[in-house]
């Protein structure tokens, strides 16, 4: 890729990755949440890999660091839904008190913050892999036939 | 004013998913859902739905960014479009059949505009005070309706390894 | 009105022959279907299902948007994004198997 598109990547990805936190952490109060939080983060990564070609994304997340991090996602889910489940006696609740003066805060969601992160790692993390792997595989011809080689 | 605006937006999408399908070149194709997409997000913003609207924009860019790296980075033949006759007239002959009864169906709808918001209401005027959430669509899903984001993410999951796993292979063709 | 769109979603995936526009086919029925459920539950002149500062609660209930769809839809379009990369993981194997993406020639090479 040339060097303006190289240059522009590499300063905007560290707004579009405070733009995306700050999507998912205001998810309670503002639109956005989880989801959409965690498709704009996975978008920065994207953004890196067409920019900068493989190898520098590949410093930053092997394949293993990424299906880690969505493993991670998965289960701070779970557990967050068990903990409440543990605690308050039924599966899903909302076990952090509220307190009624405090509203409009980040600290008056409750659980909604924990669940809105754990959301984001996992859509992040797997969206990225995804188009990791669609990226790597490259058709060569050889010949006659086509063969597919991972690189 | 917002139902003509609705109205005419809904049409330009009709007439761009037609073109997505028959030109003949792949990359107006995908441009064309994309203008499609985008053009779905701002009817999102014109039905109130914000939340929506994001999520939209946003998976409509890595949607193109996925269709686009895949077809355009392999050798495209530029193949015939439609079927032989046959199979196409029995195609066209069932697509009007089932526009037909499901237009009769959605005529029996109640009248565009009426909320069907019996259900919401609890969750409209308890929503504050129970969760301390703002964004009511937030802590429908993760408050009250958390079982179904669970298995969303289950099935983000399961696609998402399944995609890994089809593609996932050594230099080896069996 | 919207039923218009998705049937034009799915005269893509009946009747036509490449494999990518199968796919487009999908994704525009995908999309029909979302504006669908969530036209059901737009109220005339409502506001967004967001609370502010200043507003009354009673009110807001009485006036805003139906979110319970909008509810279903957020998980709905990002499931949509993830099966549509597994039918594009899926096209892309069988271009490396048969070497086109034409549905009919694909039939008729065996292995």
């Amino acid at each position: 890729m040339s060097e303006i598109v190289k240059t522009v990547c590499g300063i905007l990805e560290g707004f579009i990755f405070v733009f995306g936190c700050y999507i998912v952490i205001y998810g309670h109060l503002t639109p956005g949440g989880g989801f959409a939080g965690g498709v704009i983060l996975a978008a920065v990564f994207i953004l890196i890999m067409l920019a900068f070609g493989k190898e520098r994304i590949l410093k930053i997340t092997p394949r293993r660091r990424g299906a880690l991090i969505e493993s991670i996602g998965a289960l701070s889910f779970l557990s967050i839904a068990w903990a409440g489940l543990y605690i308050r006696g039924i599966f899903f609740r909302n076990f952090i008190t509220t307190n009624p003066d405090n509203h409009f805060n980040i600290l008056s969601g409750g659980t909604i913050p924990l669940y809105n992160i754990a959301i984001a790692l996992k859509v992040m993390a797997g969206l990225f892999l995804v188009f990791f792997v669609l990226s790597i595989t490259r058709v060569i011809l050889e010949g006659d036939k086509l063969k597919m080689v991972k690189k | 004013m917002t139902e003509t605006m609705i109205l005419s937006l809904l049409t330009l999408m009709i007439l761009g998913s037609i073109i997505a399908l028959e030109s003949k070149d792949l990359l107006s194709s995908v441009i064309a859902v994309g203008a499609v997409g985008f053009m779905l997000s701002v009817i999102f913003l014109i039905l109130r739905a914000p939340d929506i609207a994001i999520v939209q924009v946003v998976i409509e860019i890595l949607t193109l960014i996925i269709l686009i790296r895949v077809t355009i980075s392999r050798d495209i033949h530029i193949i015939g479009d439609t079927r032989e006759f046959l199979p196409f007239a029995m195609n066209l002959v069932l697509l009007l059949v089932f526009f037909i009864i499901a237009a009769d169906a959605i005529r029996t709808m109640p009248e565009f505009g009426t909320g069907a918001s019996k259900v919401a209401l609890p969750y409209l005027s308890r929503g504050l005070t129970d969760t301390g959430a703002a964004n009511i669509v937030t802590s429908v899903i993760l408050d009250y309706r958390a079982y179904d984001t669970l298995g969303e993410a289950t099935i983000l999951f399961a696609a998402i390894t399944g995609a890994i796993t089809i593609l996932r292979r050594k230099a080896k063709n069996d | 009105m919207c039923l218009a769109l998705f049937v034009v979603g799915l005269y893509g995936i009946c009747c036509k022959k490449n494999l990518i526009k199968i796919v487009l086919g999908f994704i525009i029925m995908d999309y029909a279907v979302n504006l669908f459920i969530i036209l059901i539950g737009y109220r005339k002149n409502g506001i967004a299902p967001i609370l502010d500062k200043t507003m009354d609660v009673e009110n807001f209930a009485l006036s805003s948007v139906d979110p319970m769809p909008q509810a279903m839809v957020l998980t709905a379009i990002v499931i949509g994004l993830a099966v549509t990369a597994l039918m594009v993981a899926i096209c892309v194997r069988i271009y490396e198997r048969y070497g086109t993406f034409d549905i009919t020639k694909i039939r008729k090479l065996k292995g």
